[in-house]
């Protein structure tokens, strides 16, 4: 039993990371440009796609792969925020519809370019990290932690200790006072984007050989996504995290002990109580709705 | 005089129109009538301010509780269809009680949520939902004859009737609502909220109102798909309904009466006719998509404000309400 209870805690470790690497990029975006990006779970589905071109096609190392979809996504990321949400600005309903469109185009995409079928991807490494006899984590998901906590530290670095990222914060939280100052709006929305979108990119592209590749597999995305950052608090980014360690908890615990569907009714609730209990999040403030 | 007259020749153009049609396209015209209910019923939650994503669940409600209640408890199929309609308006009224605490993005991820739960419990429990495959021998609407048309539910064409002589009425009714008090109401509440409010009006009974008289409305447009279809699942009421028909809304445009119903015309039209027929199968999202984009970039205020140019007298008295805002 204390076996089964550690190994179903490492794996929702590794759920936690590439939750908040998802989460964090959504809220980043959010906090900046003030529209949901409905579309971030095929931004993960593109980085998915981008390692199964590069690394089980092209056969390029894995670790070169990652790294060029990450930037891949995040060049999509700039690409929404020239076409779509900069000419739509003060239209949040607007641009979430916009984003919705962007999301059957790379949908559609995919299933072009690549066919509804599930995607077979060689394992980068079969290797697992063991503890004890019964207790393990594939050394394929330990990559994936480590990613999570070095770039989410860096973007904490990068958010808490650059004038960049002070920009970033202060346009956040008051567009106008920031754009007094002479902070470029566009420039640090520009920087969100790419930013929020690259890190959704990164969490796909790493998990890829892990989970099911196909061109719908964002849907499960989002909606996680959505749950972690309304019960983190719209906005915050230390929220999200924490919310993402929470849900990821829950969620992989009622998936081993009972079934995934009622992991996700569960996760579901979770987030309704939390939207009437305390509607800014557990993390939010309330001026930011 | 003009006006009956143009009633007539439209109704006379309706009543025509299948049979100028294939098969498949009055399947499709069967579906695109029941989809204007839903989408009309959509508008009039949106007259409030809220916009909703768990509006085609709440129509999967009505589909469900008439299909549950016909197969199971025996109920006849007619008066299915209203309970149906009544079951998705009960669970709205329950349902607004935690997601009025919201409002706008808010309502918006909680309305979702929501509907996820309905979904996921039917999916979850086997009895009596049947699971992911759901529900399938559902009784079909029974034949029946009005002297001169007798109606064999077989044929897209009479359900089109059908199905349209009930869409039509719920429409009438629809109409008579918002331009009654109560729909005025509706227009305060979103547009002079805090104004409604010190004159007396509750808001939370007007927005619960409001909500379950769509949800009845989107019930009903449930039930009689699923009466046509024979099968309801969860997947047939999934995110990617809602997001058809949130594009027929603002596509169309949601100020006025004719404006989702432009919306869904169209762009049903343009979906499963003209891209269908020019063979794009595997590409049909990406114009689709593309579409909402363009539409929403160039076309903000929707399809509406191209009639709108044409129809000054009306347009002057919008673009006042607009202004407000």
């Amino acid at each position: 039993m204390m076996e089964l209870l550690a190994q179903t805690g490492l794996n929702a470790v590794y759920a936690a990371s590439y939750i908040s690497l998802v989460a964090v990029g959504l809220v980043l975006i959010f906090g900046v440009m003030g529209v949901i990006n409905f579309a971030h779970g095929e931004l993960f589905m593109a980085g998915a796609y981008a390692v199964v071109a590069l690394y089980a096609d092209m056969h390029l190392p894995f670790f070169v792969a990652v790294p060029i979809g990450m930037v891949f996504v995040g060049v999509l990321g700039l690409v929404m925020e020239r076409g779509l949400f900069r000419p739509l600005k003060g239209n949040p309903l607007g641009g979430l519809v916009a984003s919705i469109g962007f999301l059957m185009i790379l949908q559609s995409l995919a299933v072009m370019g690549f066919g509804v079928r599930m995607e077979h991807i060689p394992p980068v490494t079969q290797e697992v990290w063991r503890i004890s006899d019964k207790v393990g984590l594939p050394v394929a998901r330990i990559y994936v932690i480590v990613a999570a906590v070095v770039l989410l530290s860096a973007l904490w670095y990068f958010l808490k200790r650059t004038r960049f990222g002070w920009a970033l914060r202060a346009s956040a939280q008051d567009p106008e006072a920031a754009a007094l100052q002479g902070i470029s709006i566009t420039q640090t929305a520009r920087i969100a984007m790419f930013i929020g979108a690259a890190l959704a990119g990164v969490a796909g592209a790493l998990t890829a050989p892990l989970v099911s590749v196909n061109p719908h597999m964002g849907h499960s995305v989002i909606v996680t996504a959505f749950i972690v950052i309304i019960v983190g608090g719209v906005g915050s980014l230390e929220g999200a995290i924490i919310a993402s360690v929470v849900y990821a908890f829950v969620h992989t615990f009622v998936t081993t002990f009972s079934d995934g569907v009622l992991a996700d009714i569960v996760g579901l609730m979770l987030m309704l109580v939390v939207l009437i209990v305390k509607p800014t999040g557990l993390f939010g403030s309330a001026d930011r709705a | 005089m003009l006006k009956p007259m143009m009633f007539l020749l439209g109704a006379a153009a309706l009543i025509a129109l299948p049979h100028g049609l294939s098969f498949s396209q009055q399947e499709i015209l069967v579906f695109m009538v029941i989809n204007i209910l839903l989408v009309m019923s959509y508008r009039l939650l949106t007259l409030t301010g809220e916009w909703s994503l768990g509006h085609v669940v709440i129509m999967g409600v009505g589909a469900y509780a008439s299909a549950l209640m016909t197969k199971n408890l025996g109920v006849p199929v007619p008066l299915g269809m209203i309970l149906g309609g009544v079951a998705a308006a009960l669970l709205a009224v329950l349902l607004s009680f935690p997601l009025f605490r919201m409002k706008g993005f808010y309502f918006l991820i909680g309305s979702f949520a929501a509907g996820e739960i309905i979904r996921l419990i039917w999916k979850r429990f086997r009895e009596p939902f049947g699971g992911v495959r759901g529900i399938s021998g559902i009784d079909p609407m029974p034949d029946f004859s009005i002297g001169f048309y007798s109606f064999d539910f077989f044929e897209p064409v009479s359900y089109y009737y059908f199905a349209g002589a009930i869409v039509a009425f719920c429409l009438w009714v629809l109409w008579r609502i918002e331009k009654s008090p109560v729909g005025l109401t509706f227009h305060a509440v979103h547009w002079q909220d805090k104004l409604a409010q010190a004159s007396g009006v509750n808001l939370r009974a007007y927005r619960t109102l409001a909500f379950a008289i769509a949800s009845g409305f989107a019930g009903i447009a449930g039930a009689l798909q699923a009466h046509y279809v024979g099968t309801v699942n969860p997947n047939s009421f999934d995110i990617e309904v809602m997001v058809f028909v949130l594009t027929w809304a603002i596509v169309g445009g949601t100020t006025t009466f004719y404006g989702p119903i432009l919306g869904c015309v169209l762009l049903t039209v343009i979906n499963e006719i003209v891209l269908r027929g020019m063979g794009f199968e595997q590409a049909r999202p990406l114009f689709y998509g593309a579409i909402m984009i363009l539409s929403i970039l160039f076309l903000p205020n929707g399809l509406e404000s191209i009639v709108q140019k044409f129809i000054p007298r009306k347009s002057a008295a919008k673009s006042d309400r607009k202004a407000e805002a």
